[in-house]
């Protein structure tokens, strides 16, 4: 066990250097590339943490994704950088609130109804800020700048140049996948584990499980809030369809695609997508047919994901 | 505001309603007869108003366009599961979901290469093309009566199919028990296929009959599968009774809340499957825990 331990240990290590290397070696292109895969990499985790670890299939997770892009929007200076130091804990709390409050009725609910429901309200959220003339309405908003790093009125450190905002979104993956990993490790990690597997023992067993359902609910708010936040400024634009049943869609397609109930499988989906998407775009203008003939094959043939590949290989080759 | 606003609105909501109706049921018998959650319903609906639309113009009306688009839509479903939905019947739901977004996004575009992106309208046949008079300033048009009562006799006629059939007795056995439905000798291969050509069939008829008075617009299957969700989840998974009950519910909501308070629109209709949620998680109609 321990040294299997170590072996990914190392592995994520050479993965995060290579990581870190990109802005060297790499066009700015790839840069604003590997920016969304990460960015939609946190988004992907957090939403595993809810499908993979505590059985909770959202469909509406990209409500709070949106929520917190907006928050950062209607919290940020008509025509100055935003404070990330004040901004981002504020736009997350906003995200992981709004769970707290819909996850409290949607986690009432079970299997399909669960779906339906959390679709349902990520819709609604959808409509309330499509229907908004304050939030900009259909067309959305633009952000004046990249946030700023300030202190005592001081900005310390600026995010304008793609780089150096690569590298924070780098950073909060990091910090996300070593905070979701605790998490998923914790006591409270192996309640939400034993509830996807067998709701009905662990109440059987004294846990309340609607509130630890609702606490791991929130806790993907809160980290779809902190992708949220991150996609706003590399766009500098919010727009409805960060909260459209489409991006929950998707993110789940990203997680199902990586390996339901790994982490790091959901990142490698998100690169999977969001590179296909760029390779199809290049082919055809109509490459959401070749993403959908994909998506349709991969889950015929791949039926766990790409971290399951390499089983799916060996069973091949002894086959 | 006297009462032929009221009046209007109710048979609005109704007419909605009962589109709504239509494209619900065959989620819910899906949902309830092969355990499948069909995000790509929608698209059928989608299929079935382009297909009006384009065989009406054509053929040079509605009504012949119906019975070969029907044909179409279903021999589509029939094929999408004989070559994919086949395969993941024993799979997770989070696989269905996969699936059919992936499905959704092949109908789509396709829908953009034959279409583009283009609102098109569709007239009313102009056997159905006038209005009644109900004031001296206001009038109802004919063609909305008329998908109201098309929709009340298919909405019968699935009943009393499902009620009086031996294949509607399979589809109920198979919402409460599939298994044992395998058990009894029925074969389930040929019974999923047929449940969900009927359900594509019911969902492309709508769309169908709903292009004259829907503008048909790219996502327009989005809109009408959503609403659908919504639907079930009110009536509860696999009850065509509770499916009714929640369109029809859903259907006047909405065209009164559009009425009386169009800037809540958006939302109303949320808002009242989250307050029915509070009181009844599995919907109406449904069993605990489906």
């Amino acid at each position: 066990m321990k040294p299997r331990l170590d072996g990914r240990r190392a592995a994520l290590a050479a993965a995060l250097l290579a990581l870190a290397l990109v802005p060297a070696v790499a066009d700015e292109f790839y840069v604003v590339l590997f920016t969304k895969i990460l960015v939609l990499g946190i988004f992907a985790m957090s939403l595993d943490l809810l499908v993979g670890y505590t059985g909770l299939p959202s469909l509406g997770h990209a409500a709070y994704f949106g929520a917190a892009a907006y928050a950062a929007m209607v919290l940020a200076p008509e025509s100055a950088p935003a404070n990330l130091l004040l901004t981002l804990p504020a736009s997350v709390l906003v995200a992981a609130l709004l769970a707290l409050a819909t996850g409290a009725l949607a986690v009432r609910t079970a299997g399909m109804y669960f779906i339906m429901v959390t679709l349902a309200f990520g819709q609604m959220a959808y409509f309330a800020v499509h229907d908004s003339p304050y939030l900009g309405g259909s067309d959305g908003k633009l952000l004046f700048a990249r946030p700023v790093v300030a202190f005592g009125g001081a900005a310390i450190l600026d995010f304008a140049e793609p780089q150096v905002y690569y590298l924070l979104v780098l950073a909060c993956l990091a910090g996300s996948y070593g905070i979701l990993r605790a998490v998923v490790q914790s006591p409270f990690g192996r309640v939400i584990q034993g509830i996807r597997v067998n709701e009905a023992r662990m109440q059987a067993l004294g846990y309340a499980t609607y509130r630890y359902k609702l606490a791991s609910f929130a806790i993907g708010g809160a980290f779809a809030g902190l992708a949220g936040y991150l996609a706003a400024y590399q766009a500098e634009y919010v727009n409805p369809k960060l909260l459209g049943w489409q991006e929950s869609g998707l993110a789940l397609v990203m997680v199902i695609l990586g390996g339901v109930g790994t982490l790091h499988g959901a990142v490698l989906g998100s690169a999977a997508i969001v590179l296909l998407q760029e390779f199809f775009s290049e082919l055809t203008s109509h490459w959401m047919l070749l993403l959908g003939l994909f998506i349709v094959g991969s889950v015929i043939w791949l039926p766990h994901g790409i971290v399951g590949i390499r089983a799916w290989a060996r069973r091949a080759r002894t086959r | 505001m006297d009462i032929s606003f009221y009046v209007i609105q109710a048979l609005n909501g109704i007419q909605y309603g009962f589109l709504l109706f239509l494209v619900a049921s065959g989620l819910t018998l899906v949902f309830g007869v092969m355990g499948i959650i069909n995000l790509a319903h929608g698209s059928f609906f989608m299929m079935g108003a382009y297909l009006a639309l384009w065989l009406a113009r054509h053929t040079g009306s509605l009504f012949s366009a119906l019975p070969i688009a029907l044909l179409f839509a279903t021999a589509v479903a029939f094929l999408a599961e004989r070559l994919a939905f086949r395969h993941l019947y024993r799979r997770r739901h989070l696989d269905h979901v996969l699936l059919t977004y992936g499905f959704i996004l092949i109908f789509n575009e396709l829908q953009r290469i034959l279409w583009g992106n283009d609102v098109h309208s569709v007239p009313a046949p102009d056997l159905l093309a006038g209005s009644i008079p109900l004031t001296a300033t206001q009038s109802y048009p004919v063609y909305r009566i008329f998908i109201s009562i098309v929709c009340l006799g298919v909405a019968f006629g699935l009943a009393v199919a499902i009620r009086s059939t031996r294949f509607g007795m399979a589809i109920r056995a198979g919402v409460v028990n599939r298994e044992m439905v395998e058990a009894l000798g029925i074969d389930t291969n040929k019974l999923f296929a047929a449940v969900f050509c009927l359900g594509a069939g019911l969902a492309a008829f709508a769309g169908m009959i709903a292009a004259p008075v829907e503008a048909v617009y790219p996502g327009i299957g989005e809109t009408f599968l959503i609403v659908s969700f919504v639907v079930v989840v009110i009536g509860g998974i696999g009850s065509l009774r509770g499916a009714f009950v929640g369109a029809m519910a859903i259907g006047l909501a909405d065209a009164f809340g559009k009425a009386l308070m169009p800037q809540f629109a958006g939302i109303g209709i949320y808002a009242v499957m989250a307050a029915l949620l509070l009181w009844r998680p599995q919907g109406l109609f449904g069993e605990k825990q489906a």
